[in-house]
């Protein structure tokens, strides 16, 4: 065939020249593998220096196909590629073969990590061989935009898409936009109230032009791909057409219905069968709790219907499915509270007044259920000592891992509204103080002077058995104060668990239906850490706030703006570079059997009845390869994945070129 | 000028390809106006000296059928094609490794102690057949055995594949009647390695069954089932391989509301006849549970028999690990 093969071993300044002998692989490659023109090795291939050279070696050699060595395509794949189109080579020319992430970062074994770059780089020039010159396909980006999750990371968002001017459609769960932060009372370090700097948003949310909010509602399927998303969405039956009610109210007050609320209250007030979840509701309307209406439990009461002045309440509704198109998807789906009743020996569930740390919030909220009166689980009682536990089912191996980032401010904001509102005794029990944000160890600093004790320590117990006199009536906090070196037993009257925060419980089914990936604990996964913390794996799938992992309400509310940044640059751009890697059928070998009909997940392929063959659409094509590796006559072929690609790198990863076993010159040159 | 030369070969095989051939009826005498019969054991009588004496690529046409088992298999196989200027590989058995080559998924050990040393076996002193044995005659051999099933392509270079079990009559018919003809000059031999006398297509191609979008829920067999007989048998529940299947024998076993045990071999450009096969059912298990899935696969009776009933020595895993 007479290729002409550059090959180029990086070495990612010593993260792979560390492990791997680059200098000794570059040789080896020139000497021993097929077709191999030239073969160097470079401190950073990926830097301008390394490129030109490339590009040089492009035009002074003539070389037709080029293999760089370094570090995951993920990162660099499109640097080279570029790199090869500058100097007039075909991109797809280009093969790209991980001796960081899959040699010299899994091993420090010296001598094996060079075998295996080698055989890696053997399988890239094998294969680089067989590629093909590719060209790009473009296609239209819709501007409409979905956002899912109505917290502030969705909120803030959406805010940010449609004020540029394009369409949002905002989904949300509960009857009402706001998440999490809409519960809280007061915001660390500055202690502004959460409602009082939320609110607006949630209003500008709920009435801007250029934003459809969809609450009470749900994705139920996405297809497509992005720029070209098409996107079900159930919307669960309110029970109240929302052309007809003012929001007035009325239907609440006359409800006979009281039900604990669970979700926004968090089990510390009540709500009626009929509901907004609170005041400021976004939007106003309620819903019905079907689950406890007494109309759909006995068949009687319609107390809500008689009373609404405008006839809005509509026992029949039912649930209506609705299709929009998107182009970029952002998710915004936020956490679950850790169950502390997970942690027997704190006594949560069991104690009354052990609380957690959303309960507190809405003790001390004033529009909560006792209008911020800090009071013990009988309503009247203020706490002369409060204790408030930190790291509740967060840096524990049994439960997560990791820190939850705010629980330790958040505990300080506690001690600081319970000293402010009852003027109790507080105690902190912590492992370690994290303060990391701006100003935040002077809120901490602040909170000390205050005179709140801390202990540091992890609490063994909370138990109600007293030992020792005056203990009598309390909650008793066990803990090793290791600071101290001694066991301490604190009596107190409230409990205040920071639980952790912990991704939904549905967190991977969501990930699956956007085609994106969740780390082990169920955190959604970003392109990259650091470089590309909102983007995922998929195009046109963003993630913002805490799905992505836990963070304070500043860094949530960043996110959910880089998001949209993210989004209007894709938008901006109207057309977006697809891959031209794609499936296609060859309708001389296709049977009409019809297996692959139903895989594709975007679509592509139809059923052609007169000609009973199969056919695949271009442009809905991703090239996932799902029908490639399933059609069982071989007659879809991937673009830059075919079989006559794969096996030949198979085979060089597999033979051991000039190790003795096989060698090089021996083995035959791959035939046109 | 003599006539051009004929041979015939069976190697580890069932005599099925032979008598496909005879049952191209009065074609049969179409071979003999046009060809020399100079070794076909199964029709003639012959030696193997006999074949040893002629000069190389004296033998114009030689159609080998069966696998190679053993040495003398491969012997053969070697001889005629020093001795042959086309060698074809007849049948399923050369071309892919056939029915023989599911003793791949065993050793030879454990074939041998299943013939030789089961309940149903009447040996008491643990006899073995020894591959040499002196008589006062002088020393008398029988074939050694190998560890594995090869196909005729592993074992020596082969000009064209011609599929089935057996080919079909009417191919077999078609191919010979192109050879004398591109003999005479009057039409061109197709490319060396070619498959001739199948399809480029498969099997379903050929069948007349009308086929929906696939969703399978549970997999069935023949002998506890009457499937319909205007519809995909694949959709029914029943494992037809006539998707994986080259096509070529005009879906001879679905047409009778059986469905293709994939004797055809691969569809072209495809290596690994069972691999597309299996990856084909996955995807068409219509289930996202797990313990589902494995529940409905459980009615896949003996999977490595089924997906590579004919293809285990030339497949890509060539043999089980031993």
């Amino acid at each position: 065939m007479g290729e002409k093969i550059g090959v180029y071993v990086c070495h990612c300044g010593s993260n792979i020249a560390g492990v791997v002998d680059v200098a000794g692989v570059a040789k080896w490659a020139e000497e021993n593998l097929p077709n191999v023109r030239v073969a160097r090795d470079y401190k950073f291939m990926c830097s301008s220096l390394g490129q030109e050279m490339i590009e040089k070696d492009i035009k002074d050699l003539g070389l037709t196909r080029v293999v760089v060595a370094a570090c995951s395509p993920h990162l660099h794949e499109a640097t080279f590629r570029n790199a090869c189109k500058r100097a007039g080579l075909n991109p797809y020319l280009f093969e790209m073969v991980s001796i960081r992430e899959q040699v010299s970062w899994v091993t420090k074994d010296k001598a094996i990590a060079t075998e295996k770059a080698k055989a890696l780089i053997a399988g890239g020039v094998k294969r680089v061989v067989y590629h093909q010159p590719l060209e790009p396909l473009f296609v239209d980006i819709n501007p409409n935009v979905l956002v899912v999750g109505g917290g502030i990371a969705g909120i803030q968002a959406a805010l940010e898409i449609a004020d540029q001017g394009s369409h949002v459609y905002l989904v949300e769960r509960e009857p009402s936009i706001g998440g999490h932060m809409a519960q809280f009372d007061k915001t660390f370090p500055t202690l502004d109230c959460a409602a009082c700097i939320l609110t607006p948003k949630m209003f500008t949310a709920g009435n801007h032009p250029n934003i459809t909010l969809l609450t009470w509602s749900e994705v139920e399927k996405v297809d497509g791909f992005i720029g070209n998303f098409t996107v079900q969405i159930r919307q669960k039956a309110r029970k109240v057409t929302a052309e007809k009610c003012t929001g007035c109210g009325v239907c609440e007050e006359k409800c006979p219905k009281k039900v604990i609320d669970t979700v926004f209250e968090a089990g510390m007030g009540t709500r009626k069968a009929i509901y907004t979840p609170f005041p400021q509701a976004v939007p106003k309307y309620p819903v019905i709790d079907v689950e406890n209406c007494i109309y759909y439990q006995r068949g009687t009461c319609k107390a809500c219907e008689k009373f609404c002045p405008t006839g809005a309440i509509d026992f029949d509704q039912k649930d209506e499915m609705m299709t929009v198109q998107v182009g970029n998807v952002i998710l915004a789906t936020g956490y679950e509270l850790f169950d502390a009743r997970r942690i027997p020996q704190y006594g949560y569930g069991r104690l009354a007044n052990v609380v957690t740390n959303l309960e507190f919030e809405r003790l001390s909220n004033t529009a909560g259920p006792t209008n911020g009166k800090i009071v013990l689980r009988d309503g009247v009682t203020a706490p002369q000592t409060v204790g408030i536990i930190h790291c509740v089912g967060s840096r524990d191996i049994k439960y997560n891992v990791d820190c939850s980032a705010i629980c330790c401010m958040q505990s300080l904001k506690f001690a600081h509204l319970v000293k402010e509102k009852t003027g109790a005794k507080v105690y902190n029990f912590y492992i370690d103080i994290r303060t990391p944000g701006k100003t935040y160890d002077e809120f901490y600093r602040r909170i000390l002077d205050e005179g709140v004790h801390f202990v540091r320590g992890k609490v063994a117990e909370v138990t109600d058995a007293p030992r020792f006199p005056g203990e009598e009536g309390k909650l008793i906090i066990q803990v090793e104060d290791t600071l101290a070196g001694r066991q301490l037993r604190v009596p107190v009257d409230m409990v205040v668990l920071s639980a952790a925060m912990q991704p939904r419980v549905d967190s991977k089914q969501v990930g699956q239906k956007f085609g994106i990936s969740c780390s082990a604990n169920g955190w959604f996964i970003e392109r990259h850490p650091k470089l590309d913390p909102v983007a995922t794996m998929t195009e046109g799938i963003f993630i913002a706030g805490v799905c992505q992992g836990p963070k304070d309400i500043p860094a949530t509310v960043s996110q959910g703006a880089a998001a949209a940044a993210r989004v209007l640059g894709l938008i901006g751009r109207k057309q977006v570079t697809l891959e031209p890697v794609r499936a296609s059928i060859n309708a001389d070998q296709c049977s009409g059997c019809r297996i692959c009909n139903n895989l594709c997940p975007f679509n592509a392929i139809t059923f052609i009845e007169d000609r009973a063959v199969s056919d695949i659409n271009p442009a809905l094509c991703q090239g996932c390869g799902t029908c490639v590796s399933a059609c069982p006559a071989g007659a879809i072929t991937g673009s830059h994945f075919t079989n006559q690609q794969i096996m030949a790198q198979i085979e060089g990863v597999l033979l051991n070129f000039g190790n003795g076993h096989e060698p090089a010159e021996k083995l035959e040159q791959v035939p046109a | 000028m003599s006539k051009p030369k004929f041979a015939m070969y069976w190697a580890a095989a069932c005599g099925g390809c032979e008598i496909a051939v005879l049952n191209v009826h009065e074609g049969i005498l179409d071979v003999d106006a046009n060809f020399d019969v100079v070794f076909w054991p199964v029709a003639m009588d012959a030696k193997y000296k006999d074949v040893e004496a002629m000069p190389d690529k004296s033998i114009t046409l030689t159609l080998f059928n069966g696998a190679i088992r053993n040495d003398e298999n491969a012997h053969i196989a070697q001889m005629l094609r020093a001795k042959s200027q086309v060698l074809v590989a007849f049948g399923a058995c050369a071309c892919e490794g056939g029915i023989p080559g599911l003793g791949n998924l065993t050793t030879k050990q454990a074939i041998l102690d299943t013939a030789f040393s089961t309940v149903s076996t009447d040996n008491p002193k643990e006899l073995r057949p020894q591959t040499t044995f002196k008589m006062p005659e002088g020393a008398i051999h029988i074939p050694t055995m190998y560890e594995t099933v090869k196909s005729l392509d592993q074992v020596v270079p082969v000009d064209y594949y011609m599929p089935g079990c057996p080919p079909e009559s009417h191919q077999i018919a078609a191919v010979v009647g192109l050879v004398i003809k591109a003999l005479k000059g009057e039409a061109q031999l197709p490319p060396a390695g070619a498959v001739i006398g199948a399809s480029q297509s498969t099997v379903c191609d050929e069948c007349k069954r009308a086929r929906g979008e696939k969703t399978i829920t549970a997999f069935t067999r023949m002998a506890t089932f009457q499937p319909r007989e205007d519809q995909c048998l694949l959709e029914q529940g029943i494992l037809c391989s006539g998707m994986a299947t080259r096509g070529g024998c005009d879906a001879r076993c679905p047409t009778a509301n059986m469905p293709c045990v994939g004797c055809y071999g691969p569809a072209p450009d495809v290596i690994d006849q069972g691999a597309r096969m299996m990856s084909a059912v996955a995807s068409v298990v219509d289930s996202k549970d797990p313990a589902e899935i494995d529940k409905i696969m459980e009615g896949v009776a003996d999977p490595a028999g089924t997906f590579y009933r004919f293809s285990m020595p030339s497949s890509l895993m060539r043999h089980a690990r031993t």
